[in-house]
């Protein structure tokens, strides 16, 4: 896939997200260049997880959420009257922090559920896709053998590599990561950063994580969040080594959160 | 140890040697109940028992093929009635059932959960027999229908309910639309549970009588119309207990070791499919 | 990617008339015109905000509903929608039917309650001949006979309840659990069937001779045994009812949070003394509940009742003598009916008979309810 031209992918404009009358999000307006990895950091509760749901239209779904505000997926508006919203989610996946493999389902079904939803797809091309995706969740090796055995007898890793296998399936254009790591040991905690590095080739990525060393070594750009506020955004060593508002380095620093 | 002390501590024994025995005395009733049903109906079972119909009073001999069929018939017609109303009335408690439907739904079921069933057979007699004008096994699958839709639609919620919300959101974020996360991934997770609660409900009516008493009837000849009377294996037990005969009384005793042989596989078999679940606990 | 600073546009100043027309047109075409070009900006910063709030794009939600989140979701999705309704259709039969079932039974019954009025609940004469019909010796069975089953099942459903909960080592809980469950899956006639050929015979040899010997002089064992019986309808009914109540016991018993058992045993009190006057009266609610439950399925019990109660339209204390119960007349008599007023008069006492018994259970959900709130406790006790 192309490397990063420059291109906006996703980007949202003053979004606001609310729980019945509570602004948990609070304006912001946010870019996401293409093939680029941004991490959103910032101490718990501060609405990074809201925000992250919010790209793919997942945040409505929760009791009481709504929005205001815009989110353009390469210029188009995702929350504009008419849009539907599972169309917005077969172009936004999502892996969310504790992995989710669907159980009566086989390795390769799993894989597969994104494909099979979103029409006909000949079996040849599916087996293609799923084997691509796998390769890509770098989890191919280690299940090649044994595709249709079922999905929960793999480890936490495993499993959370399949779910990302089968959120990029069907090749979506934006890629969430919602503290994806949050449940894993090291080993595959590492695995996963790996592959992130890895993925940003083809798609464009999205990652909310509790850990500024992870951040660090994972993303192009790093956006901090403080209270449902966008503090800062910028390129990750930037921002790191020479933050510009006081309340981002005193975070970096540790002095909170 | 002091006197007062080892009172107490004999009366804790006392009194729990008692419930034991009560206990006891509970389990026993069952023993012996099962313990005669096969002592007392193991010796009729013979084919012809199987394969034959009932003979005119008095004589020997003869068989309950007839009421083993209807059976079958009466209850896979309830079946075929009550269980997608039960699992979509279950479905709907489990996805929609937060408002004040659902809470109406749910009442009226616990209501007619704890109808007595004979109340439902004039229910279904009114309805069904009388604008016919006759009995059929009809009316008699639907009365059954009618006890087994709130059994169905209430486990079937409970069982739907246990699936994890992040299963659900998972399926969401993937693009599945809210019908199919429902149908393919929820309920599919649930399977398993669902089929027990149904296996349990099947096992429940099959052995009921009284709403069949004036549904359908009963019938001394063999009948697989369904339009017409019919008989059950809960129905020639009833009119062969209460009759004159010893011939009767030794059938009845072999109906009812039948009866209950399939009441127990049905249940044993709604365990066996708890067993095999996954995923949802 | 150009390589010096590049700062974000402020966002244009929505003039306050767009705002009130929500003119998605005019905002986006101006909001486009902004950003829709190619660009990476090698620091960005937070766009200035305004006091304007842009037009919201998701309408706030409707509050008549009580919010449900995804259930919410409708869509625009024509499948989606259509779930829905074939869901609701089926799920409205249920409240549908009890409507037409209640209305059915007070149209039906209403000849005979029009014509007997309130008395028919205490008359005693059933004369179809005459055409009077009372139905108070059927409803004085009904309570009698529950009220006899309830004697003799409570102490051994709660001991059984209690026994499995706090007393039984783990290898023996499970199977005697499955057992007292299983005589709940014994269908109502198999009962009838034991109870005529195994229990009265036990009852006629062994209990009533020492029963009339010790107790014969009291109005409660007066008369001859024939067999069936008061006592025996009331006994079968009793091992009937105690796997219900005994699994809602359990269940209630199993509720009480082991912090009580605790406290009561780190306060020196024997197991027994834990059980008896801690757990048991922390759950007293929800006992009283699974009593009544049983009572309200003794209520409705027809078959083996009418098997074994003698089915003779009579009053009388002593409980070696036959009785009716409501269910066991209208079983009986039904099919027999031969005038209107006949079967107005078997209506109305069906009616009789729901409306006691749904009050009775819906009695016990309440207590239920209250000790185990949200809990599925008692659910399974269908």
């Amino acid at each position: 896939m192309a490397p990063a031209d420059g291109r906006v992918v996703l980007e949202t404009a003053r979004l606001t997200a609310l729980f019945h009358r509570r602004a948990v999000v609070k304006e912001v307006s946010l870019l996401f260049p293409s093939h680029t990895v941004t991490a959103i950091i910032g101490p718990s509760g501060c609405g990074k997880s809201t925000f992250l749901r919010c790209l793919n239209r997942m945040h409505e779904l929760s009791e009481g959420g709504w929005v205001t505000g815009r989110v353009l997926l390469d210029g188009a508006d995702i929350y504009e009257s008419g849009v539907d919203p599972v169309q917005v989610r077969r172009r936004v996946g999502m892996v969310f922090q504790r992995p989710t493999p669907f159980p009566t389902m086989s390795v390769h079904d799993n894989v597969a559920a994104g494909l099979r939803v979103n029409g006909r797809m000949s079996r040849a091309d599916v087996e293609a896709a799923v084997e691509r995706a796998l390769r890509q969740a770098a989890l191919w090796d280690e299940v090649k053998d044994r595709l249709h055995a079922s999905a929960i007898a793999l480890s936490g890793g495993q499993q959370q590599r399949l779910c990302i296998a089968r959120a990029i399936a069907p090749a979506p254009d934006v890629l969430l990561l919602d503290e994806p790591t949050a449940s894993l040991d090291p080993a595959g905690t590492q695995r996963i950063e790996e592959l992130c590095h890895e993925l940003k080739r083809s798609y464009t990525i999205a990652i909310v994580t509790h850990n500024l060393q992870q951040a660090g070594r994972v993303s192009d750009y790093t956006a901090f969040f403080y209270l449902g506020e966008l503090i800062e955004v910028g390129r990750t060593e930037d921002l790191f080594t020479k933050p510009k508002v006081e309340r981002t380095e005193e975070y970096l620093t540790g002095r909170f959160g | 140890m002091s006197a007062r002390r080892l009172r107490r501590r004999v009366a804790s024994a006392l009194m729990t040697g008692l419930v034991g025995i009560l206990s006891f005395v509970a389990v026993l009733a069952l023993v012996l109940i099962l313990g005669d049903l096969m002592a007392k109906g193991a010796s009729s079972l013979d084919w012809s028992f199987f394969t034959k119909n009932p003979v005119p009073a008095g004589e020997t001999g003869g068989g309950v093929a007839n009421a083993i069929v209807g059976t079958g018939i009466i209850v896979g017609l309830a079946a075929l009635i009550g269980l997608p109303v039960g699992i979509g009335t279950g479905l709907y408690l489990a996805e929609y059932g937060a408002g004040r439907l659902g809470w109406l739904v749910r009442f009226v079921a616990d209501v007619l959960n704890g109808t007595p069933s004979i109340v439902i057979g004039i229910f279904a007699w009114t309805w069904l027999v009388k604008p016919m004008g006759h009995f059929s096994a009809l009316a008699g699958g639907v009365a059954l229908a009618v006890l087994m839709v709130p059994m169905v639609a209430r486990t079937t919620e409970e069982m739907v309910r246990l699936v994890p919300h992040s299963l659900r959101e998972a399926a969401l974020a993937l693009g599945y639309p809210h019908w199919r996360t429902s149908l393919r991934i929820v309920a599919r997770t649930a399977l398993s549970g669902i089929v027990t609660g149904c296996l349990v409900a099947v096992a429940r009516i099959a052995g009921e009588t009284a709403p069949l008493l004036f549904t359908a009837l009963g019938n001394l000849n063999f009948s697989t119309s369904v339009t017409q009377p019919m008989q059950t294996l809960s129905l020639q037990i009833y009119v062969y207990a209460t009759g004159p005969f010893d011939e009767w009384h030794r059938l009845a005793w072999a109906a009812a070791l039948v009866l209950m042989g399939l009441v127990l596989v049905l249940s044993l078999l709604a365990r066996w499919a708890t067993r095999q679940r996954y995923g949802a606990r | 990617m150009d390589g010096g600073a590049v700062t974000l546009l402020p966002l244009p100043n929505y003039p306050r008339t767009v705002i009130r027309l929500r003119g998605f047109l005019t905002v986006a075409v101006r909001y486009t015109a902004v950003t829709n070009r190619p660009y990476v900006s090698r620091s960005m910063t937070t766009v200035p905000t305004e006091r304007i709030t842009p037009p919201a794009t998701a309408p706030e939600p409707k509050r008549r509903w009580r919010l449900g989140g995804w259930r919410l979701l409708r869509g625009p999705n024509p499948a989606d929608r259509l779930y829905r309704v074939v869901l609701t259709g089926l799920a409205l039969v249920l409240p549908l039917l009890l409507v037409v079932l209640v209305a059915e039974l007070t149209v039906s019954a209403w000849p005979a309650v029009r014509r007997f009025g309130p008395a028919f609940l205490w008359t005693s004469v059933w004369d179809p001949v005459a055409e009077v019909y009372g139905a108070a010796p059927m409803i004085f069975g009904t309570l009698a006979s529950s009220l006899l089953a309830l004697l003799i099942a409570v102490p051994l459903a709660l001991g059984t309840a209690i026994f499995l909960t706090e007393f039984a080592p783990g290898w023996l809980r499970r199977p005697v659990a499955f057992l007292v469950e299983l005589l709940a899956a014994i269908p109502s006639v198999v009962y009838g069937l034991w109870g005529i050929f195994v229990l009265i015979p036990f009852l006629r040899s062994y209990v009533v001779p020492p029963l009339k010997a010790a107790l014969g002089w009291t109005p409660f064992f007066s008369g001859v045994f024939y067999g069936n019986s008061l006592l025996a309808g009331g006994i079968i009914l009793a091992i009937m009812i105690v796997p219900y109540i005994a699994a809602v016991g359990r269940e209630v018993l199993q509720a009480v949070p082991s912090s009580q058992r605790e406290a009561a045993v780190g306060m020196g009190a024997t197991r027994w003394e834990a059980v008896w006057t801690v757990i048991v009266p922390y759950g007293r609610a929800g006992l009283i509940g699974a009593v009544i439950l049983g009572l309200g399925r003794a209520l409705g019990e027809t078959m083996a009742v009418t098997m074994l109660i003698g089915n003779r339209h009579d009053i009388g204390l002593s409980v070696l003598q036959p009785a009716y119960t409501m269910a066991a007349a209208i079983a009986n008599e039904f099919t027999e009916a031969t005038t209107d007023l006949y079967l107005a008069a078997l209506f109305e006492v069906g009616l009789v008979l729901f409306v006691i018994t749904v009050t009775v259970n819906a009695l016990a959900r309440l207590l239920i309810w209250r000790v185990a709130r949200g809990t599925a406790v008692g659910s399974r006790a269908l």
